[in-house]
């Protein structure tokens, strides 16, 4: 079998970071072209540079070209309303499947090692955010031992990887990501924080799991927890909990009063993760970066091989 | 110059003295007494602001929605004034704390983000909210720096803007040259604000040399109740304003009745200068770590200074709670 054409849309930091992971790692993916808006793209060039397809004429730009018929999987790397538009012109064919990696969620949430298997038929799915690639995976293991009543999730990355999109339309985060804890985590109630630390050298990201679930086995939760990490550093070799997992019981007379809920108690559980890059593109410490364009392409590669 | 703006915080920062625990006949009646003693706006949230309630940053006794029902009606002179934190509390919140009579809001960053705030601010004006625009963590920004986002924070509409002293790690010069820096490049009606922590006991004097160098607008809490070893304290600062014979439209009676009454008999943990909370200011620490330091130290056997210095030293920021634990861990480690 030769390998599935793709093509990127967006040559930012995300979209030539897929690039690169593309080009360097994939059996099964083949870079195709670089869609881009803008002739002067320093992405663009890169991609030219490097011997691909390129266009700064956006979406229109790529259905035009000859490389188009071949293209099997299209990832998208831009903004939220551009998806919307683009989306718009690759709905109509049918052996085309994209991936969003904006916040515009036309289509379901995607966590690799969570849903693959139960949406491997959508033509378009979403890869939510950095903090919820990197979160959500915990507290579906959580999920698959006991009921979690609520999910709750920090996200902490250097303020250099946080661009400008991301900064313009920070409620985007808080709110796809507390979203995605729900329908993909199996939270009733999920909720999500994002802090940028200034630091320098800059901090590699770090995300936080709180869970309040039913009483349930610890070691049964724990073992759930590992075996979820190591599903994700597959594709993520820098994912790794960070700490031993932390249970402490809250008994009823002093539950908690979660908005949303009303009072709840039961088993607390919390993991401390620490997601280091590849180092392809984006350096190290932009692990949030990382995680979003590996989960994209283990997603592809998983459209591609169908392996669940 | 612009009038003096006394802003209480005794129900939102002094939060964290009590794990937001505050009910909601407590808030009422501190905000009544509050609003007869004659200060001009009383901010009510979570500790962290809207939204606050997590296990990062302690579940409250209540939504902030139901600590501000109720109050807006209530206040016959101060403005209702809450927190919002862009990455913690989104515009839906906004939306909703304007609908409970919320006239002023804060939007907050670390002193090095501010434009993760535009659209919130953005939106709070659209809102017809007054809006302050709260440089959290300033002493680990220097003074151009720090102006340099005060105008990002004034160009989306901030009203006023504050310097945030969430440590309490400043010292009189430390204030005077950020408050300079941000009169220098802010526009002559956009208002300059001060926010202090006591850590260093330099609550009061950072408070009155932010005041002499053009900040008008003052935050100050009963009894100091705030984070750490608190914020200025209110009644303090109105008896020091009364001698240098500023003008304000506070009583400091009412004012003094109100701190002891009301506020210390619910400190559950005193509100001072003690090792631990000295601590804070002199690592340079976020004053909301206090408790949840305490609390991780009593659990993993360790000294809260020695936790403290060790988040000061990796450059934890505001909002971090969940690394405290993260840091006693890696020390019941290396132990």
């Amino acid at each position: 079998m030769g390998k599935t054409k793709v093509a990127i849309i967006g040559p930012g930091n995300i979209g030539t970071d897929l690039m690169i992971k593309i080009i360097r790692l994939s059996e099964y993916l083949e870079m195709s072209v670089m869609v881009g808006i803008d002739p002067a793209s320093v992405g663009l060039a890169r991609a030219k540079r490097l011997g691909y397809a390129t266009t700064h004429e956006g979406i229109e730009g790529l259905i035009k070209m000859a490389e188009w018929q071949d293209i099997k999987i299209i990832f998208d790397a831009t903004s939220a309303k551009a998806h919307h538009f683009n989306w718009g012109h690759i709905e109509q064919y049918s052996d085309k499947k994209i991936i969003d990696l904006t916040p515009a969620a036309i289509g379901p949430f995607l966590v690799p090692p969570v849903n693959y298997n139960q949406i491997q038929t959508e033509r378009n799915v979403n890869m939510v955010t950095c903090g919820g690639q990197a979160t959500i995976p915990i507290v579906a293991a959580v999920s698959r031992v006991a009921k979690v009543h609520y999910g709750e999730i920090i996200a902490s990355i250097s303020s250099k990887s946080a661009g400008p999109g991301t900064r313009a339309n920070i409620d985007e985060f808080t709110e796809t990501t507390a979203q995605a804890v729900e329908q993909v985590g199996g939270a009733t109630k999920g909720k999500a924080i994002i802090i940028l630390n200034p630091a320098e050298p800059p901090l590699v990201m770090r995300d936080t799991v709180f869970t309040l679930s039913e009483q349930a086995d610890r070691t049964a939760i724990e073992q759930s927890i590992h075996k979820m990490v190591s599903e994700v550093q597959k594709y993520v070799p820098g994912y790794e909990l960070h700490q031993e997992v932390q249970f402490d019981n809250i008994p009823e007379e002093e539950a908690v009063f979660i908005e949303g809920l009303g009072f709840c108690h039961g088993l607390k559980t919390t993991v401390l993760l620490k997601v280091k890059g590849a180092g392809h593109y984006l350096p190290e410490y932009a692990g949030n970066l990382d995680i979003m364009t590996s989960a994209a392409r283990a997603t592809a590669e998983r459209m591609v091989t169908n392996q669940v | 110059m612009n009038n003096i703006y006394l802003q209480d915080v005794t129900l939102r920062d002094g939060m964290h003295a009590i794990k937001h625990q505050y009910s909601k006949e407590q808030i009422k009646t501190i905000a009544i007494a509050l609003d007869k003693a004659g200060v001009d706006a009383i901010e009510i949230s979570h500790g962290d602001g809207l939204a606050g309630g997590s296990f990062n940053y302690g579940f409250g006794a209540h939504t902030d929605w139901d600590w501000l029902e109720g109050i807006a009606e209530v206040l016959e002179h101060a403005k209702l004034t809450t927190l919002l934190i862009p990455g913690i509390a989104t515009i839906d919140d906004l939306k909703k704390a304007r609908e409970l009579g919320v006239a002023s809001v804060r939007v907050a960053t670390h002193c090095t983000e501010a434009d993760i705030a535009p659209q919130h601010i953005e939106m709070s004006k659209k809102l017809g909210m007054d809006v302050g625009g709260f440089l959290m963590m300033a002493h680990m920004s220097e003074p151009k720096q720090l102006a340099q986002q005060a105008k990002i924070m004034e160009s989306a509409g901030a009203d006023c803007v504050y310097v945030t002293d969430s440590a309490g790690a400043l010292l009189m010069d430390g204030v005077v040259d950020r408050i300079k820096a941000f009169r220098d490049v802010l526009a002559d009606d956009t208002e300059v604000g001060i926010h202090c922590h006591h850590n260093l006991s330099l609550g009061v004097a950072n408070t009155i040399v932010a005041m002499q160098h053009g900040a008008n607008r003052l935050d100050a809490s009963l009894a100091g109740m705030g984070a750490g070893a608190g914020n200025c304290p209110l009644e303090v600062l109105v008896a020091v304003l009364n001698k240098m014979d500023v003008k304000h439209n506070a009583d400091l009676f009412q004012l003094m009745d109100a701190a002891d009454d009301l506020i210390r008999p619910i400190q559950t943990r005193p509100v001072r200068v003690d090792r631990e909370t000295l601590s804070l200011g002199y690592a340079g620490v976020y004053s909301s770590f206090l408790l949840h330091a305490e609390r991780a130290a009593k659990k993993y056997g360790l000294d809260t200074r020695a936790i403290l210095n060790e988040l000061g030293r990796r450059n934890m920021v505001g909002g971090q709670e969940d690394m405290i634990v993260d840091v006693a861990l890696d020390m019941v480690k290396a132990k």
